[in-house]
């Protein structure tokens, strides 16, 4: 198929429709409204729904109806919005029901600005709503890699029970890039979902479907956080995924996630150039977190020290060092907001550490 | 005998009273010598010949408790 | 012999946790009533609340889900564009539907959405303690408004069967009350009504049910009804309000 020139909102809908996607709700919030707008024109004409919600709090709730009538739904959002889903989310995940959440990052905390930024790593990653649970989280660094990765969303989150959110930043969902849509094919094994509700028939054979997450005795409620963990364990020892970039012999390791991976990816061109050596560690999932190649990278014997490069007050910072464990020195350069590094601010960096 | 049967799932019943309030003919009155298993004095017919079968006892009821049934 | 009354299949055998005498029990048997009656049951799915009525998934032998607080509109709207052909229906009571979830209540009538809500105003919340709600009486002491509801302080109770009548999308809007026999025989034709109307595609329906809380009232079931006849249907007039 021929590249073409598109839009990363609206690349990332029409991938969610390839990938089966038949039903988003949402509500407008810059810098994300190509999406909702893109899916309003294209869903009604593959026989799917798309509805305008009259708040994100309601979205996220009719994507707990929809998901858990057994469609493949959707809803997106940016920062502010996010934390208004975040009680359904919650309830998603406690309810194991499967749907897809895109988040492109907007500046904050509060109202904050319209562009890109990374600030919500601690909400995407440490839960966001309130109880123990997770989403997968995947964070992709380009339109190509958003739309590569939707039909693995919508899997995961059927495979797995669970809500998958993407979280990239407004700079993916603005920016145009030449992009290729390969056939919706997918690669695992997705159950039936028997558990749905549509309408119960006493003489199906199947149980009446609850579709519920409130589990008044302890022990009950333990329960279900014991198979929520379990299931957390499952995902982090097969889902877990991360690029590894210019790393074999790298006397410094950058770890980046998302458009700000791709700086990093220049400024290691701009170190090569003056002989040294940097490589860089990308998660792909944020949740889980590849702790282990982290460690293994960061703590190479030929690696002098890290540094964790983010549009942020320094948040995947905690996950990195925790990979670490204190074996490295990891350094930060990053500011929260939505000032976005350059490749120089961050080969200056390199240059100051191998001073140190 | 009696037009109507009256049957009370004693032990679903919670003493609310409100059949007995419902009641048109009266007859219908919390036990003054049984507690169910929850503790709770079930409601009793106090005599079926005068039901009219009318099943307000039933239709108020919020526990479901009641069945009537019309005699051959 | 021939069955006056008994207990519908479309009500599971669990007992309810309700308080003895409490309205939510007759509302639930009315509503599993008229599914049976309809025919419907293999095609209804309902969204039940948070508060007292959060349990209802126990009790209506049917699909349900479970909403967070206020959002039962939302959940439904969800489920009725995936099942156009499956029959709808939120229960909420008077602190989920008319406080937290307003705003949800409010666009499911304006989109029209095709699904019925059984809407039961006690004038209080009951799950947690008796504290008040948008719907307690002026004067009408709660756990939070210990002195009586002061109409300069947090508002008028709010008449939701009214203010949704106004909507275009409203198709079928009445209010009821469990309060007598006769009343409790209007409340499920007007359920029946509002069922209806969301089969023949009308609209949004919503049945407001006029009921009681003996115990956060601090009275027996017998005087909560005698309460409701004198205090709450002069302020909440019983009748149909929109039917199109």
């Amino acid at each position: 198929m021929a590249k073409k020139l598109m839009k990363g909102c609206e690349a990332v809908a029409e991938a969610a429709i390839q990938a089966g996607c038949r039903f988003f709700f949402g509500y407008p919030i810059t810098p994300q409204n190509d999406i909702p707008e893109y899916m309003s024109a294209r869903l009604p004409k593959v026989g799917g729904c798309f509805l305008q919600a009259e708040s994100e709090v309601a979205a996220i709730n009719m994507v707990y109806g929809a998901s858990g009538s057994g469609a493949r739904v959707m809803t997106s959002s940016s920062s502010p919005g996010v934390s208004l889903k975040m009680e359904g989310i919650s309830y998603l995940a406690a309810a194991e029901l499967p749907c897809v959440i895109v988040n492109m990052m907007r500046g904050g905390p509060g109202l904050g600005s319209i562009q890109a930024s990374q600030g919500d790593y601690f909400q995407t990653t440490k839960g966001g709503g309130h109880g123990d649970y997770h989403v997968i989280a995947l964070a992709p660094s380009s339109v190509q890699e958003a739309i590569d990765l939707m039909q693995d969303a919508f899997d995961l989150a059927d495979v797995y029970r669970t809500p998958v959110m993407m979280l990239a930043d407004g700079i993916i969902g603005q920016m145009m890039e030449p992009v290729e849509f390969h056939p919706a094919e997918s690669k695992r094994v997705l159950p039936e979902k028997t558990w749905a509700a549509k309408g119960w028939d006493a003489a199906s054979g199947r149980p009446r479907a609850i579709i519920n997450s409130l589990y008044i005795e302890t022990e009950e409620l333990q329960e279900l956080n014991d198979r929520l963990q379990a299931r957390y364990d499952a995902i982090k020892a097969n889902e877990t995924r991360c690029e590894l970039y210019n790393c074999d012999n790298a006397e410094i390791i950058l770890t980046a996630y998302g458009t700000i991976s791709r700086i990093c990816k220049s400024a290691i061109a701009l170190a090569a150039q003056e002989g040294i050596k940097v490589g860089l560690v990308r998660p792909i999932t944020i949740w889980p977190f590849p702790t282990q190649e982290v460690h293994d990278v960061i703590c190479a014997p030929n690696v002098k020290a890290a540094l964790n490069v983010e549009v942020s007050a320094g948040q995947m910072l905690e996950d990195v060092r925790l990979a670490v464990n204190g074996e490295k020195t990891v350094e930060f350069l990053g500011r929260p907001g939505s000032f976005v590094p350059t490749a120089e601010d961050i080969l200056n960096r390199i240059k100051e550490m191998r001073r140190a | 005998m009696a037009k109507f049967t009256i049957i009370i799932n004693e032990d679903r019943c919670k003493g609310c009273g409100l059949c007995s309030r419902a009641c048109p003919q009266h007859i219908v009155a919390l036990s003054k010598t049984k507690l169910n298993a929850k503790g709770y004095r079930p409601a009793e017919i106090m005599d079926i010949e005068a039901c009219v079968g009318c099943a307000a006892c039933a239709r108020t009821c919020p526990d479901a408790v009641i069945t009537i049934e019309k005699n051959a | 012999m021939a069955t006056i009354f008994k207990k519908t299949p479309v009500l599971t055998d669990t007992i309810m946790h309700y308080c003895p005498g409490c309205g939510h029990g007759i509302v639930h048997r009315l509503v599993a009533e008229v599914i049976d009656e309809l025919g419907i049951a293999d095609r209804a799915i309902g969204v039940v609340p948070v508060g007292c009525a959060v349990f209802g998934y126990k009790y209506f032998n049917i699909d349900v889900m479970e909403a967070a607080h206020g959002r039962a509109p939302a959940v439904a709207t969800g489920i009725k564009r995936v099942h156009p052909d499956s029959i709808v229906f939120t229960y909420q009571g008077d602190g989920d539907l008319a406080s937290i979830g307003a705003a949800e209540i409010v666009h499911a009538a304006h989109r029209g959405e095709k699904i019925t809500t059984i809407f039961i105003n006690n004038a209080i919340y009951g799950m947690t303690g008796g504290q008040m709600a948008p719907t307690t009486l002026v004067g009408q002491k709660t756990t939070t408004s210990p002195y009586g509801r002061d109409k300069d302080h947090c508002g008028s109770p709010i008449r939701v069967a009214e203010m949704l009548a106004t909507i275009n999308g409203a198709a079928y809007i009445e209010r009821t009350a469990v309060n007598s026999t006769a009343n409790i025989i209007k409340t499920k034709r007007a359920i029946k009504n509002a069922f209806a109307a969301q089969m023949e595609r009308k609209g949004f329906s919503l049945v407001e049910v006029l009921s009681n809380c003996p115990t956060n009232w601090g009275m027996s079931a017998v005087e909560s009804m005698e309460w409701l006849e004198q205090n709450m249907i002069p302020y909440y007039p019983l009748g149909v309000k929109k039917e199109v």
